[in-house]
């Protein structure tokens, strides 16, 4: 959703550069935004599906819930959240120093955001491990003898779906802020007329990390 | 028949343009391959939008004749029950997804909105171009899955059933993924450009109808198609792997599917139709000469439908186990949305009256658009109490209902776009006479196709089935005969807009004389849609006369 930002070779040229059809900078830098906003709209909208098969199940299931709940590792899950959380704030911090021009700071701060992004991906790779080893799997998968209860293979295909659909999230969001990394090292012509770019792609990313904040208590301290 | 007498007043004030003979239009400005399938020109994105849109037209319209051939007899006729029922199931997801729902907002909102908002562009021209590029990618894999098997649920795809079945349901719901994010990117779009891109003397009470109409829908879109675009991933991985979300063997609850489905697919008849209404307030206005009646209500009645339109899904499961309680108050939310239609099928009927109505082939698209919305819509209130649905649910006459008042209006009104906006896109006129008997044939077979489906549907033939008894042959023949008769009237608007394609005259720039503001522009327009500073709008839209001396004898 970065509107028409591409500089026409040269540092010379002011940056952004001004789409024709837009009346000013602010008008443009003002629709990017509210294209964002609405985008992040649709992307609690596509969750909110899954929230809503959740709150069912929960309501079917509450035993099975409970008990399902209790199987997954809660200090991953809780490890897992504070690293994302933190995340959120040096995304945040980029847009700071975007907007101050320090680029060298943006880099940095993106840096550090996904190098947590990974290693969220790393400890929900050997939690999905440790579940396949079990086989507390979605459906017709699940081969777990720990719970026997109706309903538990559902609260797996919810977590499976959740997690899974999250975890893209995570991957699209690491993709957004490492354009935006690139661009603070090469070209380095971040400032105060031009953080648009840092300021969406933390955007995303604080929604990546809001979805988050609710999967994990919906899913960990049931 | 007198012209208007205000048509001497200055109206909007145009930007100077004497440079105009320097600006090549839009059509010809490049002839490249490359400069038409990379463009970021609105104009011409909707002009691509145009003819895929009526390539998938004609893709479901061959599948909707195969399906009234197969039932001219109540055993066999040219297919087997299996082939029906894939054929059914295309006909809707091609019409719904591929062609209503893009229909009137990718192709004329994409061309109309900037020009009517004194804009260059739409705010995101390159998503713009993208979005299309969705569309075709998502086409492409839906029909290959329709063609390397193709599916037999019916375009509900209801589980368990369409988890279930052995035919190919995976590509083509994973297809209709991919056209929701066009859909959701159109939306958007309109909606930033709605907000930032008006022309300065363009508020938000001086905006066009159809403006409104698109803004609403856009608002639709965005909000509902993510949670298909879930629910559709859902259903994929349920048919691929078998996860049971919605499988009662496994716990899982067939009737949430049903709620989420409907969550977007009641609102998105809303997508369907809501432009629509748009259309029919320009052109009721352009054709009566006079300032559209009530235009604050009209624009209101748009996003009050759009709001309602959300709380009334469950008017679909009325006899799927939900509780008596429920149903009621779903019934009461659906008749809301009429009360809203309601409104504007009053202005606009208001507009008419006492009108100078010129009784173009556009007007003749919007007095069978009135009788389809009025007449379709008084079936849906009545479809909507409980205690009729009951016996009528799963009808025909659900069948002939939707087909009025969804396809009927939409049909209507992406024909009257088409003809009223035909001088404004290619900037040539196309034979008034030949016009007026297509609209005649249309509406006459449209009758006569759907009318004796709401007589089967009451006497008890349900919808989907093969082969019925014979007491019911001569209605179902009858509403084959009427879709031969629509075929042909199709048939005969392509041959004469193709004509007027190539050899029709040069229109002028406002053939209608019309006061909407895409009209201030060159037809065809300028690539920027302007030339020189940008143009300022002091007047109001739809200004023909003072509203004072609209009324008053003579005045118009």
């Amino acid at each position: 959703m970065q509107s028409s930002s591409h500089a026409a070779g040269g540092a010379a040229l002011p940056v952004p550069r001004l789409a024709g059809h837009f009346a000013s900078l602010e008008v443009q830098n003002h629709a990017a935004r509210l294209g964002m906003w609405l985008f992040l709209a649709t992307e609690i909208l596509l969750f909110a599906g899954l929230f809503i098969c959740y709150g069912v199940y929960r309501f079917l299931f509450p035993e099975a819930w409970a008990a399902a709940s209790r199987s997954l590792d809660l200090t991953l899950g809780t490890i897992n959240t504070v690293v994302l959380i933190t995340s959120s704030l040096t995304a945040a911090l980029a847009v700071h120093y975007a907007k101050e021009g320090k680029n060298k700071m943006v880099a940095v701060q993106l840096g550090l955001t996904l190098v947590m992004a990974v290693g969220f991906l790393v400890i929900k790779y050997f939690e999905y491990h440790h579940k396949f080893e079990i086989g507390t799997l979605p459906g017709r998968f699940y081969s777990y003898e720990g719970i026997q209860l109706p309903g538990v293979p559902l609260y797996f295909t919810v977590y499976f779906c959740a997690t899974a659909l999250h975890g893209i999230h995570v991957v699209i969001g690491m993709i957004v802020l490492a354009f935006s990394m690139v661009r603070a090292l090469k070209k380095a012509d971040f400032g105060p007329n031009n953080f648009t770019m840092v300021e969406l792609g933390s955007m995303y990313w604080h929604l990546v990390d809001l979805v988050w904040i609710f999967l994990f208590p919906m899913l960990y301290l049931v | 028949m007198t012209p208007s007498s205000s048509i001497a007043a200055p109206g909007a004030t145009p930007a100077p343009e004497e440079h105009h003979d320097h600006h090549p239009n839009y059509l010809v400005d490049g002839t490249t391959i490359k400069s038409w399938l990379l463009t970021v020109d609105h104009k011409r994105i909707g002009l691509m939008f145009l003819f895929w849109v009526l390539l998938f037209f004609l893709v479901g319209g061959i599948f909707a004749l195969l399906i009234r051939v197969e039932l001219l007899t109540p055993g066999p006729t040219i297919m087997d029950a299996m082939t029906y029922n894939r054929t059914f199931t295309l006909h809707g997801l091609v019409m719904i997804f591929l062609f209503m729902i893009p229909a009137i907002p990718a192709v004329f909102g994409n061309f109309m909105l900037p020009l009517m908002l004194g804009a260059k562009d739409v705010a995101f021209p390159r998503l713009n171009l993208l979005s299309l590029y969705i569309y075709l990618a998502g086409a492409v894999l839906a029909l290959w899955g329709m063609l390397n098997g193709g599916l037999d649920t019916g375009w509900t795809f209801y589980t368990p059933y369409s988890a279930h079945t052995t035919t190919t349901v995976a590509p083509v719901l994973f297809g209709a993924f991919i056209i929701g994010f066009s859909s959701i990117v159109t939306g958007i779009n309109f909606i930033v450009t709605c907000h930032t891109m008006r022309a300065p003397g363009i508020t938000w009470f001086k905006m066009p109808l159809f403006v409104w109409a698109i803004y609403a829908t856009s608002c639709i879109q965005v909000l509902a198609t993510p949670v298909i675009g879930l629910l559709l991933v859902l259903v994929t991985v349920e048919n691929l792997f078998g996860f049971g979300m919605f499988d009662p063997a496994r716990g899982g609850d067939p009737v949430l599917f049903q709620h989420l489905f409907w969550f977007y697919s009641h609102p998105a008849v809303y997508i369907m139709v809501l432009p629509s209404f748009g259309v029919m307030s320009e052109v009721v206005a352009t054709y009566s000469r006079k300032n559209i009646f009530g235009y604050r209500a009209v624009a209101y009645s748009s996003l009050g439908i759009a709001f309602v339109g959300f709380f009334a899904w469950g008017h679909h499961m009325f006899v799927s186990g939900q509780s008596t309680f429920a149903g009621g108050l779903f019934g009461v939310l659906t008749m809301i949305v009429g009360v809203f239609t309601a409104i504007k099928v009053f202005n606009w009927v208001g507009t008419v009256y006492k009108g100078a109505v010129e009784f173009k082939t556009p007007f003749a698209y919007f007095c069978g658009f009135l009788f389809f919305t009025v007449f379709g819509g008084m079936t849906g209130i009545a479809l909507g109490t409980v205690s009729l649905d009951v016996a009528w649910h799963d009808t025909y006459f659900v069948v002939a209902h939707f087909h009025f008042i969804m396809v009927g209006a939409t049909i209507m009104a992406f024909l009257a776009a088409l003809h009223y906006w035909f001088p404004k896109m290619f900037g040539r006129t196309y034979h008034e006479g030949w016009g007026l008997v297509a609209a005649a044939l249309i509406i006459l077979g449209f009758n006569a196709t759907f009318i004796p489906q709401f007589l089967l549907g009451n006497n008890g033939m349900p919808r989907r089935y093969y082969e019925y008894p014979e007491r019911f042959q001569s209605l179902n023949v009858a509403s084959t005969a009427g879709a031969t008769l629509l075929a042909f009237g199709f048939i005969i608007i392509a041959m004469y807009l193709t004509y007027a394609l190539i050899y029709g005259k040069a229109s002028g720039k406002n053939p209608w004389r019309s006061k909407g503001y895409e009209w201030l522009s060159e037809s065809p327009p300028p690539t920027h849609n302007f030339v020189g500073p940008q143009p300022e709008f002091p007047e109001e839209p739809h200004f023909y006369v003072d509203p004072k001396k609209a009324e008053v004898p003579d005045a118009v």
